[in-house]
């Protein structure tokens, strides 16, 4: 193994060993464990948006649509057909996923700017239909009355209702299936074409590639993550709100990951967890808040124009 | 047998008409080179061939079949590969890389989402193989955008011939190059095809690189073929010395 190969498995470690033991480490530094959990989903949340945006060059300003859609398939399927927490998660997934492969068609040939408002306006029809159909949706007060169910794995039970730190860890189980799907699709052939497609598209389809097709594939799987991360945001919460489809909440997304490094596979986890951490620290003390998150992502962009994590590893390399 | 066969394509862009009823056949193993003043439509017919857009009217054939309404890469998977005047690469991955992505989808792999072990090191043997034909072999872990211009269009080349194509079109590989640069390129394209049998289309306004490696001539000019023949045809040629040669032949 080369030194370069061992310095990857290291920092992967690290990474995974702070993941595990966040419980443990979060409450001495002043944190809580629901705030860790927050971290992984928004921050699940803005890695699938960077599966798109950092590995296939496509910029999605309409995201946040299918991660409300998660949240609001995995609400209303324990609200109303079953309490069973993965086969809602499951539904949630399904819904925002399957969405999001539709719309995909149409918009896969925009790009740039246009792919941006195309996606924002789709994002935007989920918003109001979520704001306006009351009867199932809840509207303006977001989705209520239904809550996670512990889950039985045969051998043994996680209460995820009651207790914080089993949901923490099953969070985090979601969290690294979703993440290690990413990672192995990202080391694959179709991976490698997508950062083909990134790096120049002309070429691409001058070796071959059905660039179009590629993009569309790329933007599904994206949507089917972002659902998921979105489903396991109406856990957290026992609460889907109309807001999570709005295009400010696809914009937090855009900024966690473009703060954290948008060429990097975890710079959006570092995203979110800055943006999740500054916010419940700072909305505590101001209600202007936004003022000061916005604030640092223009310094981070002026002065790390590769992100958080991408300015730490070129600062060691 | 014709690798490429084309039919009085005519290319129109609102008034303009860019390749005017022009024809052409390739034979296998063959290398035929385009010449032409600028603006005369080489590139224009370049992206005929290769399908960048359709043609007005016309047919091209390849290999046999009628290819004129396919898509780039429908085109690029029967087996044309095509090089550009200002080098397409993918300048923040390695030479290995760029040349890995074209030799996986080569290998039908473009839609997997893993590979084994046995298809990997049969696509790195193939990537180790092409670089070396483009004597890349020592730059294999070099970032593609960082090599000097000469070794990006090496490895431009690399990535069509990985594609594993039966014809070759190269646009101006030798522009903005040094005279080292151009000998160098110009070398690599006659091992291609005295050694390798690449049939290959050449767009060039270098007439020493022409006459030195083309096994035909076709002389463009306003979007239409002013002549076609061997190297000594067309330097014999009164037109052609006339419309563009000048005192140069």
């Amino acid at each position: 193994m080369s030194t370069e190969q061992i310095r990857k498995l290291a920092i992967l470690a690290a990474i995974w060993i702070v993941l595990l033991l966040a419980p443990y480490w979060m409450a001495p530094l002043g944190g809580y464990t629901d705030l860790a959990t927050r971290v992984l989903v928004l921050g699940l949340a803005a890695m699938s948006l960077n599966f798109l945006l950092g590995f296939t060059g496509v910029l999605s300003f309409g995201h946040a649509a299918f991660f409300g859609l998660g949240a609001y398939g995995t609400g209303l399927t324990l609200k109303y057909l079953t309490h069973s927490t993965p086969l809602a998660v499951i539904a949630g997934m399904l819904l925002g996923g399957v969405c999001g492969a539709i719309l995909g068609t149409l918009i896969v040939r925009r790009r740039g700017v246009y792919f941006a408002m195309v996606t924002i306006a789709f994002g935007q029809v989920f918003y109001y239909i979520a704001f306006q159909w009351s009867s199932l949706t809840g509207g303006d007060d977001g989705l209520r009355g239904f809550s996670r169910q512990p889950v039985n794995f045969g051998l043994f039970k996680l209460d995820i209702l009651s207790n914080a730190n089993q949901f923490y860890y099953f969070v985090l189980l979601c969290f690294a299936l979703a993440v290690g799907t990413m990672g192995f699709i990202l080391r694959s052939p179709f991976g490698r074409t997508m950062i083909a497609i990134r790096e120049n598209e002309r070429r691409s389809r001058f070796l071959g590639i059905p660039v179009e097709r590629h993009i569309w594939i790329a933007f599904a799987l994206s949507c089917f993550f972002m659902a998921f991360a979105g489903a396991l945001y109406a856990l957290v919460n026992n609460f889907a709100d109309p807001r999570g489809l709005h295009y400010s909440q696809s914009g937090d997304f855009v900024m966690m990951a473009v703060m954290g490094g948008m060429r990097n596979f975890w710079g959006p986890l570092l995203g979110a967890a800055v943006f999740v951490v500054v916010q419940d620290y700072l909305s505590s003390v101001t209600v202007n808040w936004m003022s000061f998150v916005g604030l640092l992502f223009v310094l981070v962009v002026l002065f790390f124009p590769r992100g958080l994590l991408g300015f730490l590893q070129r600062s060691k390399a | 047998m014709n690798v490429l066969e084309i039919r009085n394509v005519t290319k129109r862009f609102g008034n303009l008409v860019a390749v005017r009823d022009v024809s052409l056949n390739v034979a296998r193993g063959e290398f035929c080179a385009i010449i032409g003043p600028n603006g005369a439509g080489k590139t224009t017919f370049f992206n005929l061939i290769s399908g960048y857009f359709p043609p007005t009217s016309g047919s091209i054939t390849f290999d046999g079949k009628d290819i004129t309404r396919l898509s780039t890469h429908e085109r690029v998977t029967r087996g044309m590969a095509r090089t550009f005047q200002i080098t397409e690469i993918f300048p923040e991955l390695s030479v290995f890389e760029n040349v890995r992505i074209a030799a996986e989808v080569a290998g039908g792999y473009r839609l997997r989402p893993w590979i084994n072990r046995a298809e990997a090191a049969e696509i790195n043997k193939r990537v180790e193989e092409t670089l070396r034909m483009v004597l890349l072999e020592t730059k294999t872990h070099r970032l593609v955008g960082e090599l000097a211009h000469g070794d990006q269009r090496a490895a431009e080349i690399a990535m069509a011939l990985a594609l594993r194509p039966h014809l070759l079109l190269l646009d101006e590989p030798t522009a903005g190059m040094g005279d080292q640069e151009t000998y160098q390129i110009t070398q690599l394209i006659r091992r291609l095809h005295r050694d390798s049998h690449y049939s290959i289309v050449l767009i060039e306004h270098d007439m020493r690189v022409v006459f030195h490696l083309a096994d035909r001539i076709c002389v463009l000019d306003q979007g239409k073929m002013l002549a076609q023949g061997t190297p000594q045809e067309i330097a014999a040629n009164e037109i052609v010395q006339a419309a563009y040669l000048g005192n140069a032949a």
